[in-house]
């Protein structure tokens, strides 16, 4: 199984020197002729007023954990549709089960008004 | 076997020196990053024990969906750097006797189980497929946990509505869809009626 592999250990192998490369590349051979200018951070033309850290709105945080659940519910569903016909009717309403205690945490989500913006 | 015992020590030795940048970078940024290249190394080394599937969920679940959270936390938190590092002597005695516990756990499971107590697992045979055996399981003989494990999927939906979820703010301006796609023209456009007027300087 592990040879299956093998041509991703080479492809990680060869985008790691690949990109090492590059950077060595540019940073030996570029002209480096920094000024004052350059070196400043750029604002759209304007002079930077603010600081990049600033707060954010707690609503991204709610859209990326709700993201996460139902990614984890995706990585369920892999495994029970690679051995459906194996594991029957059983398998098949524990699915379905799972599937509705979350539809239920949808349906919540979404009366509440979690995913309007 | 050489090809792996090679592997697993590159993937062992980028693996221990991200978890170690985790901890001593000062950026949070880096340290979140450097915490996804410990967990892909970490899913290597599961490629190696064949166990691809949950390989693959590392990296889809840890490193697609939670470092994601992790990052937005840390942008979100108004990381002042200056800041975090006050109080670095006011809680370094509850750190260290956490650090005390944690290594002492450490070393108890590797003194009652040593290294020859555990074994190598053995090969899988040939036409082994992780993710067969994982489904053939985990919708059968673990029906109970898993069903448990949608509960706990729905206590996190609701407690994180609980928590960050507050609403419109009253008077507020927000998008609405629906009415965005009923608007008419006459809504929207007024047509003017005026006199036609001569451009004089230039006689035109």
């Amino acid at each position: 199984m592990l040879a299956d592999y093998f041509p991703i250990l080479v492809f990680l192998g060869i985008s790691v020197a690949l990109g090492a490369i590059l950077v060595v590349v540019g940073s030996v051979l570029g002209p480096k002729r920094p000024g004052d200018d350059k070196m400043s951070p750029y604002e759209c033309g304007f002079e930077a007023f603010e600081d990049a850290r600033m707060k954010f709105d707690v609503r991204y945080y709610l859209v990326a954990i709700l993201f996460i659940i139902f990614d984890l519910e995706i990585a369920f569903l892999f495994p029970w549709a690679v051995v459906l016909e194996s594991i029957g009717w059983t398998g098949f309403w524990a699915m379905m089960v799972f599937l509705g205690i979350l539809v239920v945490g949808f349906i919540y989500e979404w009366k509440k008004g979690a995913l309007e913006w | 076997m050489s090809i792996q015992v090679l592997v697993f020590y590159l993937f062992g030795t980028i693996l221990t020196l991200s978890a170690l940048s985790v901890i001593t970078v000062r950026n949070p940024v880096y340290a979140a990053l450097f915490l996804v290249l410990a967990f892909f190394s970490s899913a290597a080394i599961w490629m190696l024990l064949e166990v691809e599937f949950l390989a693959i969920t590392l990296v889809l679940v840890y490193v697609g969906a939670v470092m994601v959270l992790f990052l937005f936390v840390v942008m979100m938190l108004d990381v002042n750097l200056s800041r975090l590092r006050e109080g670095f002597a006011r809680y370094l005695p509850v750190g260290i006797l956490v650090a005390l516990v944690m290594a002492g756990e450490l070393l108890l499971v590797i003194w009652t189980k040593g290294a020859e107590k555990l074994p190598l697992p053995p090969g899988n045979p040939e036409g082994f497929s992780n993710t067969t055996y994982l489904g053939e399981r985990l919708y059968t003989e673990y029906l109970f946990p898993f069903e448990i494990a949608a509960v706990i999927l729905l206590v996190a939906i609701v407690a994180a509505i609980t928590l960050t979820h507050r609403g419109r703010s009253e008077g507020g301006r927000y998008q609405d869809p629906a009415r965005q796609v009923q608007v008419t023209r006459d809504e929207r456009v007024r047509i003017v009626s005026m006199p036609a007027v001569k451009d004089k300087e230039n006689g035109a």
